[in-house]
């Protein structure tokens, strides 16, 4: 059905889809991806794990792209459609909360309850871990900010101010960034290994998976960035904007526990790489 | 009478009037592959997860055979049995019953029960489904690799689960990881879909607490499963970087062959708690769904409201948020402090309350009321015995004093295929024999049914019950032949024969209810319009079977609960939920009403 059409004859409050092939792209993509993540682990070959990754990639650009569409030309998104997204986007957060609670769980059972394989101490010995003051605490001091700058656009988009937003989004965008940045040059110069013992196990997955949700979060909230640039957004209808921005604080509190429970509680005799 | 008034939703007009617009598949194509009807994924949905099943169910006769006949199949070595058990379990709890309960059930009775024209996304769910095909094709694969696939047993234990000398521990944990994975990502689209379809896209009317029980069991199962997955995935995220990176999360210092191998440090007790922080809850991702349909097929074939409503709804949630603080009970021999086990100890017999409240109202909704002995509601009434059996011997388990001499025994094996195995199974099939005429249009077999109900609630004890005394006798489980044991008299290998010959009856006889299945399909008797009689809103479609969209033109109106049965002055023994309080004790057919019923008075 054409979309004018459908706007037309909207009298009900639900979202009723067409037929969309994006599903089961995303599931062959998803088998491409992972074949190919088992021919790279056994080592046949590391080809089909890239191209894999791409088809899923190439698959959310287009499905998201689709969902814009209905959000905004379309006009599918009304408030009951949103409130499920709202839903949606909670349960799936609370989904991720879990996830993160297992690698802390790993974490601290760990180092809560040292073997003897690591010298019963925590950190294992010989383990010279960061100053949890230095680039840490500056890590934490970005991503504290980029809070405030998420809510400062989230408020001006509310005003209908397109300027403010462009800019509070931009800045945290940036320093999203900027945190990557400060943790590749971290992890470049970390003092252990990730395969050498628990510490670095646990280090490596727990901070680096949250180092993933922060890529990903920054790349949702750049989308959402010339999304507001194109128009995308109103005062009342910004419900992109605001998942990404709900994203991004789930990213901010798990690195504030991160940061105590790993960073500070598990410091131990400091490196002197930086 | 005051309890009929009408209520304010009467008054209101609905949602949605006039004309709609949806869209209607023209091709094979649009219909299955590109479609997004939550109807069309719950019956894909299900013939996998029962494919899948099948090949559960052919492993389960091979280990029959082996343990009723040892040395006489020189098809199964060791290594095989190991990869049999493991693959039966997995398949089983996993990929069988998860997947049918909430990806099969789930899809088809949500949206209809609640009264929405769809889940709310439905793209998303039909992502779930291909994506859980992906995980089966993964773990079918895994049959086809060198090696064959994992033997760890299907907990997954490490050191055990990637040491070079498992079965399958070349390709096969790999795969078994992978799928999972994949299961886990596909299943969270489903569930995030479930959880907000019940929460959000509800008729007018359908307060949360008119829900019909079905609904409420599966919706619980589904937020349990959305906070327990994550757990099993993380801890399939480990295993891998052990296997493949050689990290040490699970694997301790550890000699193979005379070799020391790479590893240190690592806690394998870690993998069992995160395993079992998801695997409890996942005794009751299943068991919650099938608490919620008994429920329903007990109401509806005794033609009795189902006895305390409001207790059963919260019975649900409180075992749904218990089950997250019992996980250690799993865990008793592996070395836990003794207040320990007595913290899982407690929270576990605390879970026996609100299930047995639940027993008693199923067994008070049966009280003074009409029942009908048909299939449905044999295989639920089966459904309380086999539940009240193996939850009894889960107290016994439950307890750590008694649980540590058991631990490892048949009887384990006997508790939980009870408990969580034939239990939920009969539910699945009454469930079945219950809404197929409603899927298909046509009636099952009644005598086909007859057979299969008694062949399989009788088998099923035949072959459960002598394993609780194996079990006793301290016969252990996952061992591929006993030989000469000392402590294990002569008798327990005529026991084993019996109880493999029941098995393969058993099993064969789940054939005659495939024939049945495909054979009504064509030739089973016409079901015409709500053949049950049933209140409940899945039964009120303008047409019978459902099409897409549910409910034609305009969604229903929802006046009271799913269990208005024998209600005193009303013109029949059931009113529909949608048929508004001034009509129930009218002289119209009640055929007539559910469409009308539904109009606006405006």
């Amino acid at each position: 059905m054409s979309e004018a059409h459908a706007a037309q004859h909207r009298k009900h409050p639900y979202h009723l889809v067409d037929p969309s092939p994006w599903p089961i792209v995303g599931a062959v993509a998803s088998g491409v991806l992972a074949v190919g993540a088992i021919l790279f682990m056994h080592g046949y070959t590391a080809w089909v794990l890239p191209i894999g990754f791409i088809f899923v990639l190439a698959t959310m650009f287009f499905w998201w792209r689709d969902v814009v569409r209905e959000a905004t030309r379309q006009g599918h998104h009304t408030p009951v459609v949103q409130l499920g997204l709202r839903y949606g986007m909670v349960l799936f957060i609370a989904s991720e909360v879990m996830f993160f609670l297992a690698w802390f769980w790993a974490y601290f059972n760990a180092s809560l309850f040292p073997s003897e394989a690591i010298g019963g101490v925590w950190p294992p010995e010989g383990v010279a871990t960061f100053d949890p003051f230095a680039l840490p605490l500056l890590n934490t001091l970005i991503l504290l900010t980029s809070g405030v700058t998420v809510t400062w656009a989230h408020h001006a988009l509310r005003e209908g101010d397109r300027d403010g937003m462009l800019r509070g989004l931009g800045l945290t965008v940036l320093l999203g960034a900027a945190f990557t940045a400060v943790q590749a040059y971290e992890y470049a110069h970390a003092a252990f290994g990730f395969r050498e013992n628990i510490y670095g196990s646990t280090f490596f997955m727990a901070t680096g998976f949250h180092g993933l949700h922060v890529i990903i979060g920054t790349i949702f909230l750049g989308v959402c960035w010339f999304r507001a640039w194109a128009g995308h957004f109103k005062p009342d209808h910004h419900f992109g904007f605001e998942a990404a921005a709900w994203y991004w604080h789930f990213v901010d509190v798990v690195w504030l526990f991160l940061f105590i429970c790993i960073y500070v509680a598990g410091a131990g005799e400091v490196s002197a790489g930086h | 009478m005051a309890s009929f008034a009408p209520t304010k939703a009467e008054q209101v007009p609905p949602a949605e009037v006039g004309e709609m617009d949806l869209y209607h598949s023209h091709s094979w194509w649009t219909t299955y592959v590109f479609s997004q009807d939550a109807k069309v994924i719950a019956i894909q949905y299900s013939l996998t997860a029962i494919s899948i099943g099948l090949v559960a169910l052919v492993l389960s006769w091979l280990m029959r055979l082996q343990l009723g006949f040892p040395d006489t199949f020189s098809f199964i070595d060791a290594g095989e049995y190991y990869q049999y058990i493991t693959m039966h379990g997995m398949i089983m709890v996993i990929y069988l019953l998860t997947a049918l309960f909430l990806g099969g059930f789930g899809n088809y009775l949500i949206p209809l029960m609640v009264g929405a024209r769809d889940m709310v996304f439905p793209y998303v769910n039909m992502l779930s489904y291909w994506i859980y095909l992906l995980a089966v094709l993964v773990l079918v694969a895994s049959f086809f690799v060198p090696g064959g696939p994992t033997g760890a047993g299907w907990t997954l234990y490490p050191p055990q689960a990637i040491l070079s000398g498992t079965p399958g521990s070349d390709g096969g944990i790999i795969l078994m990881l992978v799928s999972l994975a994949l299961f886990i990502v596909g299943f969270t689209m489903g569930g995030l879909n479930y959880v907000v379809t019940v929460l959000q896209a509800r008729a007018r009317g359908m307060t949360l607490m008119r829900m019909p029980l079905t609904v409420w069991g599966i919706f619980m199962a589904t937020v349990l499963a959305l906070l327990a997955f994550p757990a099993l995935f993380v801890g399939a995220i480990m295993m891998t970087l052990d296997r493949i990176l050689g990290t040490s999360f699970f694997m301790p210092a550890i000699v193979e062959m005379g070799e020391q191998l790479a590893y240190g440090g690592g806690s394998p007790i870690l993998f069992q708690h995160l395993f079992w922080f998801f695997g409890h809850p996942e005794v009751y991702i299943v068991a919650l769904p099938a608490f919620g349909i008994v429920s329903d097929l007990l109401s509806v074939h005794a033609r009795r409201n189902i006895f305390g409503y409001r207790m059963m709804v919260w019975a649900i949630v409180v075992i749904g948020a218990l089950s997250f603080v019992v996980w250690a009970h799993h865990m008793y021999v592996s070395g836990m402090h003794p207040y320990f086990g007595f913290f899982f100890a407690t929270t576990t017999l605390i879970i026996a309350v609100p299930t047995a409240l639940k027993v008693y109202n199923w067994t008070l909704t049966l009280w003074r009321g009409n029942i009908h002995l048909t299939i449905p509601m044999l295989f639920a009434i089966a459904f309380i015995i086999t539940f009240v059996n193996g939850g009894i011997t889960g107290l016994f388990l439950g307890n750590a004093v008694v649980d540590i001499p058991l631990s490892d025994t048949m009887f384990v094996v006997a508790h939980f295929h009870m408990v969580m195995g034939v239990a939920p199974i009969l539910v699945i099939f009454g469930a079945i024999y219950h809404w197929y005429p409603l899927i298909t249009g046509r009636m099952l077999n009644e005598t086909l049914g007859w057979i299969h109900f008694w062949v399989t609630f009788l088998g099923a004890y035949a072959i459960f019950l002598p394993l609780h005394y194996l079990g006793f006798l301290g016969v252990p489980r996952r061992y591929f032949e006993m030989g000469e044991t000392g402590f294990i008299p002569p008798s327990a290998a005529t026991l084993n024969e019996f109880v493999t010959v029941i098995a393969l009856i058993v099993g064969a006889t789940q054939v005659l209810f495939l024939f049945n299945l495909a054979w009504s399909l064509s030739k089973g008797k016409l079901a015409g319009r709500n053949p049950w009689r049933a209140a409940s809103l899945e039964w009120q479609t303008p047409e019978s079977p459902p099409g897409h969209g549910n409910w034609g033109p305009a969604l229903p109106l929802v006046y009271r609960w799913p269990y208005a049965y024998s209600v005193p002055g009303a013109a029949e023994d059931f009113i529909p939920q949608n048929v508004p309080p001034s009509r129930e004790t009218g002289n119209e057919s009640h055929e007539a009403l559910p469409g009308a019923a539904a109009q606006p008075a405006e």
